[in-house]
């Protein structure tokens, strides 16, 4: 076991790139170099909900994957529970857990019950401490009616459940998931992340996760670190995050009538749709809602948190040369 | 070992799992068996027309069969799902593999695992219970030893041979119908004597893809008969030191197929 103090992940300068090999005409080959990853350096301390995020072919799952034991890095040094992924994968596979929110990790015709079966076998898991936690995570998660049914007839946010539980019967102590929330409805992207952020405060499970989903960054991660062009552009808390790249919220005005675009100080009209408006805000929303409220016949407000890929598409395009540290080296600050 | 106590364990759930549905395990376990069947038929129907076939009689003949039957059918109910590795690969199976304590081998090997993969064994099984009495052949405590220990170095080689060909998947995944024309081919091959089938097969079934070890250089000895290609005595105990060295190969070939995966994720 690696000390208490000892990070869980521990990344220097990794990389990955892939050489595709294309056969053009004839016999004739090109390779042509993909740069997934470049120089990748992070630590995460057990414990930590880290959300790991950028826009698609960043490299996210990339990383995960060189993570988790599946892909050999081609630069850098990894160190995961303080062993070597690729190089001693089945040690590792004992103390972490893995979830791919696009595909399931369970058999695609058997019953969840014995997909559990399977996994107890595969991790040595005695049998009394696997009913046990079964037992705990069908619980939480609400499991027991769909125990008997294959895998293949679940929906998805069913499936999603049981591919968590799979991911968690061995206990591990950390757990690495790809877009855990992709395609899943409110109710049970809520259910996903209480029940991760459950499993982080009562076992300290340290998670790193990918999504492009700014609830589960609000909901999970007290830290964020955000990946363009395989390089790490921003680590911090999201709070630093939206004051790297302010990002305006928005209020949603529906007027009884349709009217002329509002005139207020502090906003400016972006966008009308018959009696609805949108307003840009550059200061004090209170100030903006008493001028609107005062001057028109409301029908309903709202106002609107920037979303995370509004800020992350901020930051990237503030940032155009991906080869640039600039931002980074700035910026990037470890959590304690 | 540890290996081979993940491959039981395993093998011990999907058992389970199967069992629970037994009308249709028993189904699909009788038609294997009768699928196997079938081929015996053909032997004996043949020899419904010629009472020797190049030099060997029904009795010869269903030996080689049984012994052909068994190597095959061992290796197939015991590797033969890692014919599947194209698709674990096209699907993604195989990351998941990739992130479980157990090697990936096992894991492709023991997949479903069923006990209707033993279709193919039991037909060969009685076979040979069949054809031991019949043969004309001095019985010698060699020759007797011979019997089970070519059975076990033919499901080493035929294992092997499975391994090999499912690696090519890992550069070729169309790779499939090729090996499966040198598991499956050969294993309809081996079931009669190869001097049947001339003198260029049997150099190419003895030098480049070794199945003449399977059950015809072994059945030579214990049969007592020469060999249509002159090769020297000892060619006849050389399936042990052919099984080690296909089996030492097959493990290098599978291992370089999964050091590139890790590198190319494809
Ligand atoms: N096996 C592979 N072979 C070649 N190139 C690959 C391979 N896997 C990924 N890539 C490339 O590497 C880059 C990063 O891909 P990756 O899947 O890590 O992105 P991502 O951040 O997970 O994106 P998304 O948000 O869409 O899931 C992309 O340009 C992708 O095309
Ligand atoms: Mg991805």
């Amino acid at each position: 076991m690696t000390a208490p103090s000892a990070p869980v992940i521990d990344a220097e300068g990794v990389g990955k790139e892939f050489v595709l090999r294309r056969r053009t005409r004839g016999l004739r080959r090109a390779a042509t170099r993909v740069p997934a990853v470049s120089e990748v350096s992070f630590t995460v301390r057990p414990g930590e909900t880290v959300g790991y995020l950028g826009p698609n072919g960043a490299g996210k799952s990339t990383t995960l994957k060189m993570l988790v034991g599946i892909l050999t890095p081609t630069a850098g040094r990894l160190r995961v529970a303080g062993l070597e992924p690729a190089r001693q994968r089945t040690e590792l596979a004992y103390r972490i857990g893995v979830v791919f929110g696009q595909r399931t990790t369970l058999w695609w015709d058997l019953p969840l019950r014995d997909s559990f079966a399977l996994l107890r076998r595969m991790y040595r898991v005695p049998a009394a401490e696997h009913r046990a936690r079964l037992e705990e995570l069908v619980e939480l998660l609400e499991l027991a009616p769909f125990l008997a049914t294959p895998v293949r007839q679940l929906s998805l946010g069913q499936r999603m459940r049981g591919d968590l539980t799979a991911a968690l019967l061995h206990d591990p102590s950390l757990l690495v998931l790809d877009e855990p929330t992709i395609g899943l409805d409110v109710v049970s992207k809520a259910a996903v992340r209480d029940f991760l952020r459950r499993m982080n405060a009562e076992r300290g499970t340290t998670i790193l996760l990918t999504t492009h989903d700014l609830g589960d960054v609000e909901r999970l991660c007290r830290r964020v670190m955000v990946i363009d062009h395989g390089r790490v552009a921003f680590d911090g808390d999201l709070a630093g995050l939206r004051a790297l790249a302010p990002v305006p919220r928005t209020l949603v005005v529906d007027l009884a009538a349709p009217a002329p675009p509002i005139d207020v100080p502090g906003a400016r009209v972006i966008r009308t749709d018959g009696p609805r408006q949108w307003l840009e805000l550059a200061g004090n929303p209170a100030a903006v809602i008493a001028r609107v409220s005062h001057d028109h016949e409301i029908a309903d407000l709202t106002l609107r948190e920037p979303d995370i890929e509004d800020v992350v598409t901020r930051l990237y395009r503030e940032r155009p040369d991906p080869s640039a540290p600039a931002i980074a080296g700035d910026v990037r600050h470890n959590v304690e | 070992m540890a290996e081979a106590g993940a491959y039981l364990r395993l093998a011990a759930a999907w058992f389970r799992s199967a069992a629970q549905y037994p009308l249709s395990l028993a189904l699909l376990t009788l038609s294997q068996v009768g699928a196997a069947m079938s081929s015996v038929l053909a032997i004996v129907f043949v020899f419904g027309h010629a009472r020797v076939l190049s030099g060997f009689d029904l009795g010869d003949v269903l030996f080689l069969y049984a012994l052909s039957g068994l190597a095959f059918g061992l290796a197939d109910f015991a590797f033969g799902s890692v014919e599947q590795l194209g698709t674990h690969i096209r699907t993604g199976t195989l990351d998941t593999m990739l992130v479980r304590p157990v090697s990936v081998l096992v894991q492709i090997a023991v997949d479903r695992f069923s006990p209707r993969r033993l279709g193919k064994v039991v037909p060969a099984a009685i076979t040979l219970c069949y054809a031991l009495p019949r043969l004309d052949t001095d019985w010698t405590p060699a020759r007797i030893a011979m019997v089970p220990a070519t059975v076990l170095c033919g499901a080493a080689i035929c294992t092997a041979i499975w391994i090999l060909g499912a690696s090519l998947q890992f550069y070729v995944t169309e790779a499939r119908e090729a090996a499966n024309s040198v598991t499956y081919g050969g294993s309809a091959l081996t079931e009669y004597p190869l001097s049947i089938y001339g003198q260029d097969v049997m150099r190419v079934v003895t030098f480049v893809v070794p199945l003449a070890f399977v059950n015809w250089q072994p059945a030579l000895f214990i049969l007592d008969r020469p060999d249509p290609l002159g090769l020297p005595e000892w060619v006849r105990f050389a399936a042990p030191a052919v099984a080690v060295a296909l089996l030492a190969c097959a493990a290098l070939v599978w291992r370089t197929g999964m050091r590139r995966y890790a590198s190319t994720g494809s």
